[in-house]
């Protein structure tokens, strides 16, 4: 018996399925992250939660849960306030929602024809293949599109299901409604753990999360030089293990790759030589271990210098205002700070087109992959704009629209190929 | 000179070209098989190239192969604009129809690619395509172009998807369409495809058709039509890819 398969027997995880999902997980993670030259040290922390991802963590999970009473909080969107969740001392992680699983149990259930990120939620859940689904107390959807919106109402069936109303709009009603939302949201912690949220708690919760964001941001300045110190795909790990690792221990260990990033820099070194291709991602969200599009670009003689994306920038491109002082105040600057988030469920979304093109700038990226998950109505809508407005600006795009799924590989590396002779 | 070689490995076949300067000295055209890398071993028993650019989907197994010692790879998108430009240097549009894929690439004056798109996963309007209706209608392939011209009337296939066409082919035989009507309405929807991907890349005169499709009359014709231009058709449009991959590699060795 493995070490944790009693703790996983206990959650309730169909062992065999889950021991094949581990294996493949594993020669991927092999392929794709250890087989890279020139990794920096610090990954070695990244390796290890990876490695560990349904062992460690929930090992921990488990033990805040038994031994301190805490809740666990689980979610698949950016416009959950964290600052929330660890102010009611609970623990919110992101569920991964990034492979296939249990497809013939899911589309028993919703249409075929859904998207891969919703279909996998529902899927890790129905074949008992997700701890971390299996450790929450609560599961906090969102109503950013249709397709999650209405597989909610089936998910709720076999989950602890609670969902915030995200606007449409940023209207002064909207935020009016978001900020009833927020409310809500914190009135449902304090009813889930018995903690009363305080101006204090609040605080200290805002100053966490902001740090934490505040070491991706350092990261993203300190990928952008040429050469580029840190491969795209390891930059994408980072922000995908910051969703489900302890927050504090994460903002740590980001600072310290960071440190090793600049003695990297200030010696010239870096994982592609200078002046190689590079690209910025856009578009949907990349859970874990969604890596098919990155390996391939990267394979291709390209370099990524940016995710435009919720597992990238959009998580963490602002902070929320630290000054409030009453907790009135802070959930102030929280619904302002969550409202400034250019998901493609609003209308309009222009401010969306502009980041793109200001981070393309900044990460002086030669051109910009349109990443679509196939059935994604409002990325795939959106991406006629961007595209416009790259060209417009003189740079580059391509879009790729695709899935989970492995049978389009080879087609996508000669299309990417093509992309970056094309940009060269 | 150096010699140098140009493979294409297709879906369906291989092509090699050899250029000596700008001089073609060699070309030849196989299947590709179940087994390409010997279709391969045997081609280098023919030519003696001491550099090999390789190209289309086979490219990197060629490369990865070790059966030549100087194998570089380029993309089929590269490579078409490369031998379009080297057939007719005033290609601003090249449009290739192949065995299992179809692309549509747009070049800026200087011939840098502008803009490119590919057929996705399945092998609508593709060559592969028109192969599938020709068997279905029982028309040897190299006629069915010249058997599509001989039709009266043009019906609607709507889908263009292989399978689904084919049902639309039979229903239409049953309510009693003509054979050669049939194949017409199957060559339109493959020139409607086909246009609305070259709309999408900008159609800038020269226009150069490469591929095996390009020696199918019809689609030519029809094509021609629709987009109310002439159409360049190489000598040899299935070679274009070998040939532009041979280009690249007198670019990229001086040769
Ligand atoms: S893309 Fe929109 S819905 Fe999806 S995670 Fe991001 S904010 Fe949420
Ligand atoms: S990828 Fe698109 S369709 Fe899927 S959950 Fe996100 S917004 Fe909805």
């Amino acid at each position: 018996m493995g070490k944790y398969d009693a703790m996983w027997e206990k959650l309730n995880i169909d062992l065999p399925a889950h021991e094949g999902l581990m294996e493949v997980l594993g020669k991927f993670y092999g392929d794709i992250y250890l087989s890279q030259q020139g990794r920096l040290q610090g990954m070695e922390y990244l390796d290890l939660v990876l490695s560990e991802i349904h062992g460690l963590r929930v090992k921990e999970l488990q033990e805040a849960k038994q031994l301190q009473g805490r809740k666990v909080i689980g979610t698949f969107c950016v416009f959950v306030p964290e600052e929330l969740t660890i102010a009611a001392n609970a623990i919110q992680i992101g569920l991964c929602s990034g492979a296939d699983a249990g497809k013939e149990q899911v589309e028993k259930l919703i249409p075929r024809n859904t998207c891969a990120l919703i279909k996998s939620f529902m899927g890790f859940k129905l074949a008992r293949l997700c701890p971390f689904t299996e450790s929450c107390d609560l599961i906090v959807g969102e109503t950013t599109c249709d397709g999650k919106k209405k597989a909610y109402e089936t998910f709720g069936k076999i989950a602890p299901m609670y969902v915030m109303e995200v606007p449409q709009r940023k209207s002064e009603q909207d935020r009016a409604l978001w900020k009833a939302e927020i409310l809500r949201y914190k009135e449902t912690l304090e009813k889930l753990t018995g903690n009363t949220i305080t101006a204090q708690s609040l605080k200290k919760a805002i100053v966490i999360v902001n740090n934490k964001r505040k070491a991706i941001q350092r990261l993203n300045k300190l990928r952008v030089a040429d050469p580029v110190p840190i491969s795209g795909r390891d930059a994408l790990l980072i922000n995908q293990v910051g969703f489900y690792d302890d927050p504090e221990r994460f903002t740590n260990q980001v600072n310290l790759l960071c440190d090793q990033l600049e003695e990297k820099i200030a010696r010239g070194e870096g994982v592609a030589p200078q002046g190689t291709p590079r690209l910025l991602m856009s578009g949907c969200p990349m859970a874990v271990p969604n890596w098919k599009l990155p390996y391939v670009t990267e394979s291709s003689g390209a370099v990524i210098v940016g995710e435009e994306s919720c597992v990238g920038t959009r998580n963490i491109r602002d902070l929320v205002d630290e000054s409030g002082q009453t907790l009135d105040e802070m959930i102030d600057a929280l619904t302002d700070r969550y409202l400034k988030i250019d998901c493609a469920c609003f209308t309009p979304n222009s401010e969306r087109v502009d980041n793109i093109l200001n981070l393309a700038k900044e990460t002086r990226a030669d051109g910009v992959l349109q990443y679509t998950l196939l059935f994604c109505q409002p990325y795939a809508q959106e991406n006629f704009r961007v595209e416009k407005s790259l060209q417009d600006a003189e740079i580059p795009s391509m879009v790729i629209e695709t899935d989970y799924g492995m049978e389009d590989v080879e087609q996508l590396k000669t299309r990417i190929e093509a992309f970056v002779e094309m940009v060269k | 000179m150096t010699l140098i070689a140009g493979i294409d490995i297709g879906s369906r076949s291989i092509e090699a070209v050899v250029l000596d300067g700008d001089t073609v000295v060699f070309s030849k055209k196989m299947p590709t098989t179940f087994d390409p890398l010997q279709q391969c071993r045997e081609l280098f028993k023919e030519i003696n190239a001491p550099h090999v650019v390789a190209t289309g989907y086979g490219r990197n197994l060629l490369a990865e192969s070790g059966l030549h010692p100087d194998v570089q790879t380029v993309t089929e998108i590269q490579a078409y604009a490369l031998g379009a430009r080297a057939v007719h240097p005033e290609a601003r549009t090249i449009l290739d129809i192949g065995g299992q894929d179809t692309k549509a690439i747009s070049l800026l004056a200087n011939g840098k690619t502008a803009k490119f798109e590919m057929n996705d996963r399945c092998a609508a309007g593709t060559g592969k395509f028109l192969e599938f209706m020709a068997t279905a209608l029982q028309i040897p392939i190299e006629e069915f172009g010249d058997f599509a011209l001989q039709a009266t009337h043009c019906p609607t296939i709507n889908s263009m998807c292989t399978v689904f066409a084919e049902t639309e082919a039979v229903s239409l035989m049953a309510r009693g369409e003509s054979p050669a009507n049939i194949a017409l309405g199957l060559h339109q929807s493959i020139v409607n495809r086909t246009k609305s991907m070259l709309t999408r890349v900008g159609i800038t005169p020269s226009l150069v058709f490469a591929g095996g499709v390009a020696r199918n009359p019809c689609v030519v014709k029809n094509l021609e039509k629709e987009l109310g231009i002439q159409i360049v058709i190489p000598d040899n449009p299935d070679m274009v890819g070998a040939r532009g991959a041979a280009q690249w590699g007198r670019k990229h060795f001086n040769a």
